[in-house]
């Protein structure tokens, strides 16, 4: 495992002692990388604190990949805890569900942390209090099962990828289901720093984890699951083998990563792991395997297992800008708010509030934004995790030698700044996972992410123009041949009446012209 | 010398034969530049350059006898676009129009049918003498619908 030089990550402190333990199995090799401090004492040290439903629970439609669901429910209307709100539209998407009981008392648009727009629907839901769940409905086990209709139950859960990527979990083991999986890959790495849920999940819930990964064992009809762990987490890793013993199952191995920024990429991870490279926009299944966060498999197991849909998840609440770093579980649409004051408050410290990481987060303006599927961390911070005054490029090359796809970020930076579209397709924007890497060791403090995720954003949009022109030339060329075909089809009837005429001769038409004649003055008469 | 002359001449006509062969039986491909053109056309169809759709303008850019500033929906991107194809300066557009998508207001609709025999696209559904409305995700707002309406019961709206 080669070390980066130099590393000086801006805003992120350079004191703690980094402990970094030989890996334990045949790793594959990953590119640059950072070791980042890690930060995550703080949260990772206490139990999970379960945060009380709150008086409002706002749930965004759209909390996954894909198009956002379509509401079932309507203003006025009460419902349970469990109960389908939204329906997924269209291929790609997934479920949402009332979180607890209440009555609805408006979909609008809401204050959300996304990539685009700041504002998305969202049903609110005034709680009742009283929780009340949907009646128990006998499910049937799981093993029974076809694959098929498994994957199809997984469907109804609500189910995304809780790693924060919330690429609905249904679709992607039924892509799987349709290539030649071998391993299953649970990703309880967490390389971010700060974010500690999955380590506390793994801690606290690692049977449920593993029952998960039997259900998704079953489903995909893989024999071999990776569970892949950061060495950071001794705790985790302990807990883990000790119910790896227990449940006696010898598809389940765990692994040891080594503790470097972005292992927990999925990309990187099946490198990691497996020693095969994902091609270039090629997705993990390309080699066989398919990734899934450990939080995931949890929800899996509540969901198969316990008829519980995804309503909560496991987040933490760290930085400098809170009391009493910690980890909570929250009910999906949970005030962020209120989430904070289960972390004890602000401090007077507090300047900035982020949803997500440090190197991948997004940072917000308000706490009225609510918890949803993808909130994996909430950070509060009296600096910014970037800072700096951006100067020029002295092509120095440190982001190349960081960059865990291998991209050239510099020169993609050139060809972002001037729109060169082509360019960055054949440097391979669209590889870039947004690490941050770049961002950190850059001693220009470039923004090169930032310039990334727009540029991305660019060609996404000129995909899509280009593919509705598409559709337009063809509707266009459609309509005129069928105009052509139509003024054929009339030239030739006119063609075959003319013939036929011509044909019957003159004595046969004054024939006809009689009879006609005949019938009118009978109709008349 | 002469020997020099006609094995030249020998050569160049050969290889005239084979090119004006290939010219011809070759479909024309990506290096068509009136293709490439069109590709970067939006395809509304909508003839405000005032050519009878994309194809033909585009034509009309490769001939000489069109700017390339006079594609309202594609905007100043387009214009970016055909500028950097074909080696020219960027013009200013010569009018803009916002995106839009074309709306029957269907209680005043009288099904008459003009609308639906001018849309390019096919985006309008209806028969004669019944209600007429909009496929607004294949409506490519190229306003040629607008006119024909004899009771003025569409309009554009902006795409937000």
């Amino acid at each position: 495992m080669r070390t980066v030089r130099r590393a000086l990550p801006r805003g992120l402190h350079h004191d703690e002692t980094i402990v970094v333990s030989a890996p334990t199995y045949d790793l594959g090799k990953l590119h640059g990388g950072l070791r980042l401090p890690s930060h995550k004492q703080g949260s990772a040290a206490k139990a999970i604190v379960d945060v009380p439903v709150p008086p409002q629970l706002m749930l965004p439609v759209e909390q996954h990949v894909g198009h956002p669901a379509q509401p079932v429910v309507a203003v006025g209307d009460t419902v349970l805890k469990g109960q389908l709100l939204a329906e997924p539209d269209g291929e790609l998407g997934a479920p949402v569900h009332a979180s607890s009981s209440g009555k609805i008392v408006a979909i609008e648009p809401w204050p959300v942390s996304r990539r685009l727009g700041d504002k998305a629907p969202c049903i609110v839901i005034e709680c009742d209090g009283r929780d009340q769940p949907m009646p128990a409905i006998a499910s049937e086990d799981y093993t029974s099962q076809t694959p098929a209709d498994l994957l199809l139950r997984i469907l109804d859960g609500g189910i995304v990828g809780l790693g924060g990527a919330v690429f609905p979990t249904a679709q992607k083991l039924m892509q799987a289901r349709t290539c030649e999986t071998e391993f299953l890959i649970l990703n309880g790495v967490e390389c971010e720093p700060y974010i500690s849920c999955d380590d506390v999940l793994m801690r606290e819930h690692a049977t449920e984890i593993l029952s998960g990964a039997q259900v998704l064992l079953h489903a995909l009809q893989v024999d071999t699951c990776f569970i892949a762990v950061e060495s950071d987490k001794p705790e985790a890793i302990a807990r883990l083998e000790e119910v790896l013993s227990d449940i006696n199952d010898e598809r389940i191995v765990l692994k040891l990563v080594p503790t470097i920024y972005p292992s927990g990429g999925e990309d990187q991870l099946v490198q990691l792991v497996t020693n095969r490279e994902v091609p270039s926009g090629g997705l993990p299944t390309d080699v066989g395997c398919i990734v899934q966060n450990v939080g995931t498999a949890a929800a899996v197991h509540d969901w198969i297992l316990r008829n519980e849909p995804l309503i909560s998840r496991v987040t933490t609440i760290t930085g400098d800008g809170v009391a009493s770093p910690v980890n909570v579980r929250a009910r999906i649409g949970t005030p962020v708010e209120k989430v904070i004051q289960h972390a004890g408050g602000y401090t007077e410290l507090a300047r900035h509030l982020i949803i997500g990481g440090p190197m991948t987060g997004k940072s917000v303006t308000t706490d009225d934004v609510p918890v949803v599927k993808a909130s994996n961390c909430v950070l509060v911070v009296s600096t910014p995790p970037f800072k700096g005054k951006e100067l020029a490029c002295i092509r120095c090359g440190d982001c190349a030698a960081v960059c865990p796809v291998q991209l050239l970020p510099q020169q993609l930076s050139w060809y972002a700044r001037a729109d060169d579209e082509e360019k960055l397709r054949e440097f391979g924007l669209t590889d870039c996972i947004e690490c941050g890497c770049c961002d950190l060791v850059c001693p220009s403090h470039i923004p090169l992410t930032a310039d990334f995720r727009i540029a991305k954003g660019r060609i996404r949009e000129l995909a899509d123009e280009k593919a509705r022109a598409e559709r337009a030339r063809q509707r266009f060329e459609a309509r005129n041949q069928r105009l052509v075909q139509e003024r054929e089809e009339r030239e030739a009837e006119l063609a075959r009446q003319k013939q036929s005429a011509k044909s019957a001769g003159p004595a046969a038409i004054a024939e006809i012209l009689k009879r006609k004649q005949q019938a009118r003055k009978d109709d008349s008469a | 010398m002469w020997i020099a002359v006609i094995t030249i001449a020998g050569i160049a006509l050969i290889a005239g034969v084979a090119l004006s062969y290939a010219h011809g039986r070759l479909p024309a491909g990506k290096g068509d530049l009136v293709e490439q053109i069109n590709d970067l056309l939006p395809q509304t169809q909508c003839a405000q350059c005032g050519y009878p759709g994309c194809r033909p303008y585009a034509a009309a850019v490769v001939d000489g006898s069109a700017e390339i500033n006079l594609c309202p929906p594609g905007g100043d991107s387009t214009v970016r676009r055909l500028a950097r194809l074909l080696g020219k300066d960027v013009l200013p557009l010569a009018a803009a129009t916002e995106p839009a998508v074309a709306v029957i207001d269907e209680s005043a609709c009288i099904g008459c049918y003009h609308c639906r025999n001018a849309c390019p696209v096919d985006a309008i559904v209806g028969a004669p003498h019944f209600m007429h409305t909009i496929i607004e995700s294949e409506c490519t707002g190229c306003e040629l619908c607008v006119a024909p309406c004899p009771v003025d019961c569409i309009t554009m709206r902006p795409l937000s």
